[in-house]
């Protein structure tokens, strides 16, 4: 199995393929076949990446290194660390269950299919790329299916949401495309093994009669940043987000939500923090701050959404906040707390938005106001989605918790004013999650339309099962997570300082050399 | 043992919430019961035999980043043991009592299972309440704190129709987290001061958090304060202190059980117990805790006079658990640790048992609250009538003056801790003596009103309920009784052990007595200080390091001596408050119940002041509450709606105008030729990249 990362990677491939291929028709049993191949497909990746997870050795750097010559001279280079290899986890476990959501999808199911398994193939892509035009290429593909996603299968409004999903993410990554093109000339090669191992120059340049400081590290960090801030989403470039969602079918949503966020997240920490880290020492408090503005006022924002969907949104971008700040500490606990958290809000987002699909299947509305009282026929959907309100809102002993607290931990060692502010969202996220479950499964049930509302299926059921269990096992017993990333995030963080202490006395030297 | 302890009512909260469809509905709530009656029986066994010494019980890791290494794993020592005790004792009671209580509900459907979830609860509730006291660090104490808070929650809004219920139940959790705020921050600050939140290495830092400065917001402040006042805020939440004591009051939603258990009994006391736990710290923290003072005085004082007017039974006995909440503060703030766990101890009886004895009027009178719809009902009830006799002895004070120790539980602890707030010597103590005094005269008037207008005088309101009120059965009154023996006799028997002599209190608290010894013979600065201190107060007084033991009193920290040593109009001023307050209520409700509307009337701003709870909500309402969803709107429609998506779109739509024609053609279905284009441009991208040298 020396190929085990690309197998995984590509399964999902192939099965599209082979829809597009060799499945006609649009009948019920095509229908059917379209969808029992998806599952099995990315059920097969889910188990195969099993196998990645049983052999990965947390202090070995990067493992299961594949590296082949491509067309036109590129290089195809994939392999994992300890960054990467909970992404690919996340992804794998999500997929079949996202799978499973679009179970009553009637409407160009092949179509559907297809989009999803090129999407898994795209979004492990991203994780697995150790080459820097590879990750480009995934990073952009992930785009098309998505865009496609929201823009046939979507709601009223998919078209604008589409467009606006599509232009906002692809006019950030433009820039980072001229980025990484930089990098090229600079340092000779795309092999991102060895760009970590790189130093770009960090001296002072003059750039159109501005003094850039921290020069050539600085432009990088900020083209990488345009493209990373938008998809994370990072305040103020997040209103694509609500829009999207809103318009985008549920099991759009889930993944868009529960994975293609976490792009940002992990570009930032695969590429600003140890690429430039005199540029992200130097920017840091710039993104402490949009983070904080971020949490406080996408919190804010959330309480007053009248759509469940828009709520939920919101709430994943004050999520990021705690993700981006923390990475941006630049302190073991908040690295890990970024990762943790993302990963958790993986689970959570996703069955939040799960939440919100099953009722949407029965009503057809997301409008807060045309619910209420469900608990009193749906007592077993009122028990789930109080879970994940609470996972949500991050109590202890869910995965939810965890992340928040590492990040705000890690937020406290480095400017007290921004762990303060951060941390008014703990009280702000109960106050809109909690009130969003009172209006929509509490009360008494008076709504006609409400009254003959089913309790969840048994498809239903099993797809909510794994994703409490996550939510509960990871908050209880974190180190499942945090012995995976540690010894990574630590060499990372080693790296940084050393490097940022480098450039500390350099550019004291500098300035002494100057006074001469 | 311990662990049994710790996990039989998470065990039966999930067989008995879960379970219960598989074994029917009584099994589930009687194998609640009965792992929870095994919990307590064991916490007396582990009370009753605790040698004083701090035991560790590893169970499982937790969070692990970096330094920070935290575990979920039992810490028992003294404090522990004694809220073992209190938590089990009165839970198990309560979830006996809920038999009866909850048997017939007008909130739910004849065929509603309803009971199994309140079971559930209440035994979720208790489990939670165990990790925080039980914790070794700050962060389990922390997943314990919001886990009573969720429970909480989960009671308040138990009947989940009324939208009252609901409101109750988000206020309590909401307000909660702006306690928890401040408790978060303070783990944060105590992890960057000493690198880990275990409480053993918290402790033996103290003396070097408190000569450090921490750079907190806007300037530095000495650490130890910050801390102190951080973690307090989290207290001033769950307790219910001024300020953060909104949500208690309106907690009365909830089930009467609930209100017995977590409302007064013991989530609401976890406040005490985290000041109590962090001694070491808060020694070190003077200004933090003359705060601590301040407010608890200022509390009691607050609460007690809400609680003069109040017409609801349940509010009113609320007012009164927020009230010695205060005094329990107090006593902590001027560094009686000791005393202030006792008040605890002995409230968690009486206190619990007004509820339940609250509760069983209420059963027995339809679910009616209003004490003015009341009346007469001491022959209807005689059993219920005689526990709250004996609860109201016990929580106005009644004992025989002087000897300090002979009276009901609340008599002994609540003089013990107005003595320790007069024996403080200082500025806030004296504040805090007298704020005490008063609220004692105003505990008093209220609880006897309570009795006045419940059993005595003619029966008013509806004649039909009042025909068919009755005695409850007998699972409502066996924990009456037993809880009744703890509201006569907890304060008599662990007088000594909490307010007696050093020597009797340090052995309790395993405190070791003779480690201080060699410290003042091997002390080289602090020798002749400990030496003068010695004689001065006639005893040992330099203590051991920060962290031996349950508490850590300063060695500068005489006010236990004090406290015996003050003078006898001191001793004696809360039996005569007590007697105050009686003779009021005697006078307004038995002997010229035509009086209380006329001084209503003669003193309606004053009336009206107290009625409305000094107008927090309302002001908190103005202040914070509309502001704060205006903003919510304004964010949303000016911030992301005309600036951001305004300027963005504009933008995009300005330098790009085919992209809208493009929007347009795509709405008529073309949109694949856009997936397209985008491959196209990857692959335009991907042949630009080889012809430009590509990379190798």
């Amino acid at each position: 199995m020396d190929s085990l990362i690309s197998i995984v990677t590509f399964i999902p491939m192939v099965a599209a393929i082979i829809l597009a291929l060799f499945l006609r028709g649009d009948d019920a049993a095509a229908q059917a076949n379209a969808k029992y191949l998806a599952l099995i497909a990315t059920t097969a990746s889910f188990l195969l990446s099993l196998l990645i997870l049983a052999q990965f050795d947390p202090g070995a750097g990067f493992q299961f290194v594949e590296e082949h010559d491509w067309i036109g001279g590129l290089t195809y280079k994939v392999g994992v660390d300890g960054i990467s290899v909970l992404f690919v986890m996340l992804t794998t476990f999500l997929m079949p269950l996202v799978i499973l959501a679009c179970w009553d999808v009637t409407m160009r199911v092949k179509e559907y299919m297809i989009m999803f398994l090129m999407l898994e193939t795209l979004m492990l892509g991203v994780f697995v790329a150790l080459d820097l035009i590879l990750f480009y290429l995934f990073f952009e593909g992930g785009l098309i299916p998505m865009f496609l996603i929201i823009g046939i299968w979507g709601g009223k409004e998919r078209i604008y949401a589409a467009f606006k999903f599509f232009l906002y993410t692809f006019l950030g990554s433009v820039l980072m495309l001229v980025a990484m093109l930089a990098m090229y000339v600079d340092a000779g090669t795309t092999d991102i093994p060895a760009l970590l191992e790189h130093t770009f120059s960090y001296g002072t340049i003059e750039l159109a009669g501005f003094q850039v400081v921290g020069g050539v590290q600085t432009l990088l960090w900020l083209a990488f940043f345009a493209s990373f801030a938008v998809k994370m989403p990072m305040w103020p470039v997040h209103t694509w987000l609500p829009d999207a969602h809103v318009q985008a079918p549920t099991a759009g949503s889930v993944v868009l939500a529960a994975i293609l966020l976490k792009l940002g997240g992990y570009g930032f920490i695969r590429f600003s923090l140890p690429m430039f880290p005199v540029a992200s020492d130097l920017l840091a408090p710039l993104i402490l701050w949009l983070s904080a503005i971020a949490i406080v006022y996408t919190s804010l924002v959330a309480l007053a959404q009248t759509d469940m969907k828009k709520l939920i949104a919101y709430s994943s971008v004050a999520h990021m906040g705690y993700v981006t700040a923390g990475i941006f500490t630049a302190t073991q606990q908040g690295v890990d707390g970024a990762i943790f958290q993302m990963i958790s809000h993986g689970f959570i987002s996703g069955a939040l938005f799960l939440c919100v699909g099953v009722i949407y299947d029965r009503m057809h509305t997301r409008d807060i106001d045309a619910y209420g009282g469900l608990a009193n026929r749906m007592p077993q959907y009122a028990a789930i989605f109080l879970l994940f309100t609470m996972a949500n809102v991050g109590l202890p002993g869910t995965s939810g918790f965890v992340g928040e607290f590492l990040t705000l931990m890690g937020m406290f060692q480095v400017n007290t004013w921004v762990a303060v502010a951060a941390t008014t969202g703990v009280i702000l996220s109960a106050t809109y999650a909690l009130w969003l479950y009172r209006r929509v499964v509490l009360g008494d049930l008076i709504k006609e339309s409400l009254k003959s509302i089913q309790d969840l299926t048994a498809r239903e059921r099993w797809i909510f099962a794994p994703l409490a269990a996550m939510t509960i096992l990871l908050g209880v017993y974190p180190a499942l997570i945090t012995d995976r990333i540690g010894p990574a995030v630590n060499d990372l963080l080693d790296g940084y300082d050393v490097a940022v202490e480098e450039a500390g006395v350099a550019s004291a030297t500098d300035i002494a050399q100057n006074a001469h | 043992m311990s662990t049994i302890i710790l996990f039989a009512p998470l065990v039966g909260a999930l067989i008995c919430g879960f379970g219960h469809r598989v074994i029917g509905e009584k099994p589930a709530q009687w194998t609640a019961t009965g792992l929870l009656f095994l919990a307590a029986f064991l916490s007396w066994i582990v009370f009753l035999g605790h040698d004083g010494e701090t035991h560790r019980i590893q169970i499982l890791r937790w969070i692990q980043s970096g330094t920070l290494t935290t575990d979920w794993a039992i810490r028992l020592d003294r404090l522990t043991a004694i809220m073992l005790i209190v938590i089990t004792t009165v839970s198990s009671l309560v979830h006996l009592y809920s038999f009866g209580y909850m048997a017939h509900d007008a909130n739910f459907r004849d065929d509603e299972s309803y009971r199994p979830r309140f079971f559930a609860y209440l035994s979720f509730f208790t489990f939670a309440m165990l990790m925080l006291v039980t914790a070794d660090n700050l962060l389990q104490m922390f997943f314990g704190w919001e886990g009573v808070g969720l429970a909480s929650y989960l009671l308040i809004g138990f009947y989940y129709r009324k939208p009252s219920a609901n409101a109750a139940a988000i206020k309590a959790f909401v307000v909660n987290r702006v306690g928890d705020f401040g408790f978060a921050l303070g783990i944060f600050a105590l992890f960057f001061l000493v690198d880990s939140i275990q409480f053993s290495e918290i402790f033996a830092a103290a003396p070097q958090i408190a000569d450090t400065q921490l750079n907190f917001l806007w300037r530095d402040w000495n650490a130890a304060e910050v801390v102190a006042v951080l973690l307090f805020i989290g207290a001033m939440g769950k307790s219910a202190q001024l300020f953060l004591h909104t949500w208690l009051p309106d907690a009365m939603e909830g089930p009467t059980p609930v209100s017995a258990l977590i409302h007064a009994a013991t989530m609401v006391t976890a406040g005490v117990f985290l000041v109590c736990r962090m001694s070491p710290l808060m020694e070190f923290a003077p200004h933090a805790t003359a705060f601590v003072t301040v407010i608890g005085a200022t509390t009691a004082f607050f609460a007690a006079t809400v609680g003069l007017v109040q017409n609801d039974i349940k509010r009113v006995i609320a007012y009164s658990t927020c009230s010695q909440l205060g005094y329990m503060f107090v006593a902590a703030g001027v560094g009686v640790y000791s005393v202030a766990m006792f008040h605890l101890f002995t409230h968690a009886f009486f206190k619990a048992m007004l509820f339940l004895g609250a509760g069983s009027v209420i059963h027995g009178m339809h679910h009616e609250q209003d004490m003015r719809n009341y009346g007469g009902l001491k022959n209807k009830m005689p059993y219920t009538f005689w526990a709250m006799m004996i609860g109201t002895l016990a929580i106005t004070g009644v004992g025989i003056p002087l000897t300090g120790w002979l009276g009901f539980a609340g008599f002994v602890s609540k003089d013990a801790v107005i003595e320790s707030a007069w024996g403080a010597q200082s500025g806030v103590g004296t504040y805090g003596f007298w704020m005490l005094l008063i609220a004692a005269v105003f505990t008093s008037f209220y609880s006897w009103r309570l009795m006045f207008m419940t059993f005595y005088g003619k029966p008013r309101g509806d004649k039909h309920t009042h025909d068919n009120a009755h005695e409850s059965p007998k699972v409502m009154l066996i924990p009456l009784g037993v809880l009744a023996l703890g509201a006569t006799f907890s304060g008599m028997l662990w007088y000594s052990s909490f307010f007696g002599d050093h020597e009797s209190v340090n052995r309790f608290f395993g405190v070791p007595v003779e480690a201080h010894a060699e410290t003042a013979e091997s002390g080289t600065s602090q020798e002749d200080a400990a030496r003068i201190v010695e004689d001065d107060a006639g005893h040992a007084a330099a203590g051991p390091a920060p962290g031996e033991g349950a508490i850590y009193t300063a060695p500068d920290n005489h006010v236990m001596d004090e406290a015996h040593h003050s003078p006898t109009w001191v001793k004696v001023s809360p039996f005569v408050a007590m007697l105050l307050g009686l003779a009021a209520a005697y006078q307004m409700y038995i002997r010229d119940p035509s009086a209380p509307p006329r001084v209503a009337a003669a003193a309606r701003p004053l009336y009206l002041f107290l009625l409305n709870k000094w107008y927090f909500d309302e002001i908190y309402s103005v202040l914070v509450v509309r502001p704060v969803r205006a903003l919510g709107r304004f964010l949303w429609t000016r911030g992301d709606g005309s600036v951001i998506d305004g300027a963005i779109n504009g933008l995009a739509m300005g330098v790009i105008p085919f992209l809208t024609r493009a929007a347009n053609r795509a709405q008529s279905g073309y949109i694949f030729h856009y997936a397209f284009a985008m491959v196209l441009g990857v692959a335009i991208l991907i042949t630009w990249m080889t012809l430009t040298g590509g990379a190798r």
